[in-house]
């Protein structure tokens, strides 16, 4: 079976982000980038996999500018096996997305496709579902544990109320939550190994997809700040101000 | 412009999550229909027909809607869409879970988690974990939109719609539900409590929990908790306050023994009152409490149930 892995360059999880002064955004520029956190656990899922030989190839995919080859790269010192970057400049909205992924689902034909459950940056948590819709496929949200069976999986997903388990018929979309593994980091051999790995470029046309945004974004401005308080000195003081000051008690 | 909202439920009870999101949706402007999908809900049905702002309730009552699978789910509010202009979920791992196949279907974006609506096209929208707000535009045709209820106000019990039973659309046969793992607690739900008590790394042990317990109990409070706390196992994963976790508001906000990374913040920043103990007293988190203790929580919560007991809570 093979097994997709869509892979997103973000703005790193430890950046504190900037909105532009013009409001069109926020500045990206010099930021430090890196792979979505939720799209390294889906690697290494993938790459397990892999490993206990229930899937005999992981080809990382990833919508995006030419630097997102260094992603992709991430993805093949982790273990992946080759990747395939559909270029595009500018953002690319997750339905868009979807549509690039579904043709190449069509085209490569995997068991199983495993992204993030949202990315960082938008926030959107949409990608896996769209993909499976357009696909007619079952999708497996917010995964906690994966067993595969023959011909489908039984995926445990972080809910609202604790987790819930489902079984999927493959071939089957799964967004990947926290607590799924522990990514691994990629060790100096195989960062050397990731470099002779081929990543096929495309772009969306090749897919027959138009990523001309269908949102308009009419500005982006900075949220409410919220005041530092202050500095009470023991617990009676504190909850003194949380009855009497604040009334929330 | 006529909307549907998808109810969020337990087949018993109505959650808060769907007043919140049917009062999102009456500011579009049209009628409002609220689509209740499960099995043995009809209770939760009378309930949502109480809700002010809402028109006509639909009731899907089968099997196959009892928990709310994403592929059935979906293919139920599709075989309804053709009626509306616009269908509303409220941000909860269910709405998340299948509203996107609906918009994908139907071709068009989806409007994930609104706080706002700023006219019947246009909408604000947090990104990168609510560090900046988006004000977006959508384009002519469906609109599909998940509303961040925290943003919204309960619309009140107040109405009187009338409940209309609806067919179950086809089964796709695609998934299936096996079982659950749901945590049982007596204390109020997270999304829903007026006052939180969430725990970090700091708390070191599942078992020292129960000292928050003990004042959640008090204050009738629920209990939360950071990502590091979750992922070292302390507590399960539904009590994760933040940015891929739960996003709460309630009128109290305690963090104890959190440091206040930005993922964190994201679920709870717009807690009407924070207040924070850490012992480190450059902690990110007092940049965003209203009252910073600085102290070892190990004696300043037992302090804290001692004195509460003195106050007579
Ligand atoms: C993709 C991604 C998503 C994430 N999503 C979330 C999310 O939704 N929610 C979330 O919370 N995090 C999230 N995180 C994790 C986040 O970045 C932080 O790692 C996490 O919030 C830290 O948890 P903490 O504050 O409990 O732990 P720490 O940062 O380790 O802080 C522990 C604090 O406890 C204090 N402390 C220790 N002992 C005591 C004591 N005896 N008395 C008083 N104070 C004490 C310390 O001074 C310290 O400030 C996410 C990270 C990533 C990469």
């Amino acid at each position: 079976m093979k097994v997709l892995v869509p892979v997103k360059r973000v703005i790193d999880y430890n950046v504190k982000v900037r909105v532009k002064a013009d409001q069109t955004g926020v500045d990206l520029a010099n930021v430090k980038m890196s792979m979505n956190p939720f799209d390294e656990i889906s690697v290494e899922e993938a790459v397990k996999l892999k490993e206990k030989g229930k899937a005999t190839e992981v080809v990382a995919i990833s919508v995006g500018p030419q630097q997102a080859s260094e992603t992709i790269r991430t993805a093949l010192a982790m273990g992946a096996d080759r990747g395939i970057l559909v270029k595009t400049d500018g953002d690319v909205e997750p339905l868009a997305v979807a549509k690039i992924f579904k043709a190449i689902c069509e085209a490569e034909q995997p068991g199983l496709v495993i992204l993030g459950k949202q990315a960082i940056d938008d926030d959107s948590n949409q990608t896996g579902q769209m993909l499976a819709a357009l696909l007619g496929w079952p999708q497996g949200t917010f995964a906690h544990k994966l067993e595969l069976a023959d011909g489908s999986a039984n995926i445990e997903r972080e809910i609202d109320g604790g987790l819930q388990t489902v079984e999927v018929k493959l071939p089957a979309i799964m967004t990947t939550d926290l607590r799924l593994n522990t990514p691994r980091y990629a060790s100096l051999p195989n960062i050397m190994k990731a470099k002779k790995k081929p990543i096929d470029e495309k772009t969306p046309a090749d897919y027959g997809v138009d990523t001309a945004p269908r949102l308009k974004v009419l500005k982006v401005t900075e949220p409410p700040k919220r005041q530092a308080g202050v500095k009470v000195k023991t617990v009676s003081e504190l909850l003194d101000k949380l009855k009497n000051e604040a009334g929330v008690i | 412009m006529a909307s549907l909202v998808i109810a969020e439920h337990d087949n018993k009870v109505l959650k808060d999550a769907t007043a919140k999101t049917v009062s999102a949706a009456t500011q579009l402007g049209g009628p409002v229909h609220v689509l209740v999908a499960g099995s043995g809900c009809g209770a939760v049905a009378e309930a949502a027909a109480k809700l002010a702002g809402v028109e006509k309730v639909l009731l899907a009552d089968a099997p196959l809607y009892a928990k709310l699978v994403a592929e059935p789910v979906a293919e139920l509010i599709l075989s309804l869409a053709g009626n509306y202009d616009a269908i509303l979920a409220p941000a909860t791992t269910n709405g998340k879970n299948y509203l996107p196949r609906v918009a994908a279907r139907l071709d068009v974006p989806q409007i994930s988690e609104i706080l706002k609506v700023v006219s019947p096209d246009t909408f604000e929208r947090p990104i990168y974990a609510g560090n900046a707000i988006q004000t977006v535009q959508a384009p002519a045709g469906k609109k599909v939109i998940t509303v961040r209820t925290t943003a919204f106000k309960a619309a009140e019990a107040t109405g009187s719609a009338a409940v209309e039973n609806v067919a179950a659309a086809a089964d796709p046969g695609l998934s299936k539900f096996v079982g659950e793992e749901l945590s049982k607690s007596e204390r109020p739900e997270l999304t829903s409590a007026k006052i939180i008590i969430s725990g970090g790394r700091g708390m070191q042990s599942g078992d020292n929990f129960h000292l928050l317990e003990k004042i959640a109990d008090r204050l009738h409070a629920a209990v939360g908790a950071s990502r590091a706390a979750v992922d070292a196992g302390f507590v399960p994963n539904d009590y994760q306050v933040g940015q891929t976790g739960k996003v709460v508001a309630p009128e109290l906000y305690i963090a104890v023994g959190i440091s206040g990374a930005i993922q964190h913040l994201a679920g709870m920043k717009d807690s009407k009152v924070i207040a924070a103990i850490n012992k480190d007293e450059e902690a990110p988190i007092f940049q965003v409490a209203d009252y910073g203790l600085v102290a070892d929580l190990f004696k300043a919560i037992p302090e804290m149930d001692e004195e509460l007991a003195k106050l007579g809570y």
